[in-house]
């Protein structure tokens, strides 16, 4: 059993399952020591914006979610092409569990957003390009779980799912640029987005902020896969066994 | 190849004739839906000018959702969809037929039809020329969008709404340069970048979108 270690090994459930068990617990806590270094830099290291007062050391959430919320969306259409060509059975849940981590990733961006946008440009919202496609982004996160929802059979919602994914992720640069354009043209909110030179150490929290969301949505996808597995799986004998047995 | 292409069409712009209320509720959809909005926001002719284009588009979207859970979930009722994905034919082929039939009987009723609305916006003769054409060369990108949705939703409960969820993100490049046309004529910048950029957009969606549309009804005849 334990002759070589094989990566391909893990694309079954019956190893991924005691693998992702094993693997929850690091991330977990390497999230949570890249959140309390990028907290501490963030909000007591890093200098006062002389613009923006205090109110800007939202950006250590706001970006942070932003970049996931576009990342996790790439890796579940890099899963979905995989399940497709392959048809392995792992890639559809995965895709499945990293759905509603990227959702609240898109959600908590266009949230704090909201919250930085009301005291620094006097509104909650405007219909700027970025703010616009990432509206667009959750739509397209909602739409593809709203599908697999609808979708009794897990295998026929893994590839329905991965097919709108890879339909998506072609859209994905054209709704941005025509919403781009869209917003040029109309010059509604002649709002300047583009920030001037940063502080290494805001730059350092951003990034650290980045990596703990990037660890958080990892432990949290594995768990969720980890729940998937088991609920699609449990007719077979692993499943049994494991669940007869001990939780772990 | 061709051959095939047109005997769908064809035999799908049969099945529509005989059934002719269907085109014209998803038509009279739509000159409802434009004709509620002065309704609403008043009937000043400068409001109602710049409302026009997006109003119009707006409506034409929600028109094309209408009619698009029938692209396939007549044929997958009476099993003859199944006869056509085992025809000796690239499934992508007939389902390019199946959305040029689907754009004959509700795209082109709303660019014929649009042009009336428009004089009801008080739009300049220039503007109603941009706006037919840009539905004219939008709605095809549409029906081929469309379609894709239709083929992932076939046969699934609350498919309609659903329908609508997943494709309504999707038609945004196309709203948005099919009211920018419109708008670009009416502020006197030209339209023609708009035009150019929808008919691009329709290429793409009937080159591309069938095939992807056949993907998914394989995956839900499987």
């Amino acid at each position: 059993m334990k002759d070589r270690f094989n990566l391909y090994r893990l694309a079954s459930p019956a190893t991924f399952y005691p693998f992702a068990g094993t693997m929850i617990p690091y991330f977990a806590a390497v999230s949570a020591v890249f959140g309390m270094a990028g907290l501490y830099l963030g909000m007591l290291v890093a200098p006062t914006d002389f613009q923006q007062g205090e109110g800007y050391r939202i950006i250590f959430i706001h970006v942070p979610a932003s970049w996931m919320s576009m990342f996790i969306y790439l890796v579940m259409a890099f899963w979905a092409a995989i399940g497709l060509a392959f048809n392995t059975r792992l890639s559809g849940m995965m895709a499945q569990a990293l759905a509603p981590t990227g959702a609240l990733m898109a959600f908590l961006s266009l949230w704090t957003g909201a919250l930085w946008g009301k005291p620094m440009w006097g509104a909650w919202w405007v219909w700027d390009a970025r703010l616009t496609s990432e509206l667009i982004l959750l739509f397209l996160y909602i739409g593809y779980m709203a599908l697999t929802a609808a979708i009794d059979d897990a295998r026929r919602a893994d590839k329905a799912g991965g097919l709108l994914l890879l339909v998506g992720v072609i859209n994905v640069p054209i709704i941005y640029f025509s919403v781009k354009w869209w917003n040029t043209l109309h010059q509604g909110s002649s709002i300047n987005m583009a920030k001037s030179s940063m502080a290494t150490t805001m730059l350092w929290g951003m990034l650290l902020m980045a990596m703990c969301f990037w660890m958080y949505s990892i432990a949290v996808a594995l768990m969720r896969v980890r729940t998937i597995m088991l609920e699609r799986e449990r007719h077979t004998d692993w499943v049994k066994a494991r669940l007869a047995g001990d939780e772990k | 190849m061709l051959k095939i292409v047109m005997a769908v069409i064809t035999r799908d712009l049969k099945l529509a004739m005989r059934r002719q209320a269907d085109i014209v509720s998803a038509l009279f959809f739509f000159i409802i839906v434009v004709s509620l909005f002065p309704l609403g926001v008043g009937p000043e002719p400068d409001l109602l000018r710049k409302l026009a284009p997006g109003v119009l588009w707006v409506a034409a979207l929600l028109a094309t959702m209408l009619s698009l859970p029938r692209l396939f979930a007549d044929d997958h009722r009476d099993g003859t969809l199944e006869q056509l994905a085992l025809a000796p034919y690239p499934l992508g082929l007939v389902v390019t037929g199946k959305v040029i039939a689907h754009w004959l009987v509700s795209g082109l009723p709303l660019a014929l039809i649009a042009p009336v609305l428009g004089i009801q916006f008080d739009l300049s003769a220039d503007a109603l020329l941009v706006l037919t054409l840009a539905i004219l060369l939008g709605t095809p990108a549409l029906s081929g969008i469309g379609a894709i949705g239709a083929a992932l939703t076939l046969g699934l409960r609350g498919g309609g709404v659903l329908l609508s969820l997943l494709v309504l993100p999707l038609y945004i490049p196309v709203l948005i340069f099919g009211a920018g046309a419109v708008d670009a004529t009416v502020t006197g910048l030209g339209g023609e970048g708009h035009l150019s950029l929808l008919a691009a957009l329709t290429f793409a969606s009937i080159g591309f979108a069938p095939w992807a549309s056949a993907a998914a009804l394989k995956i839900a005849l499987e």
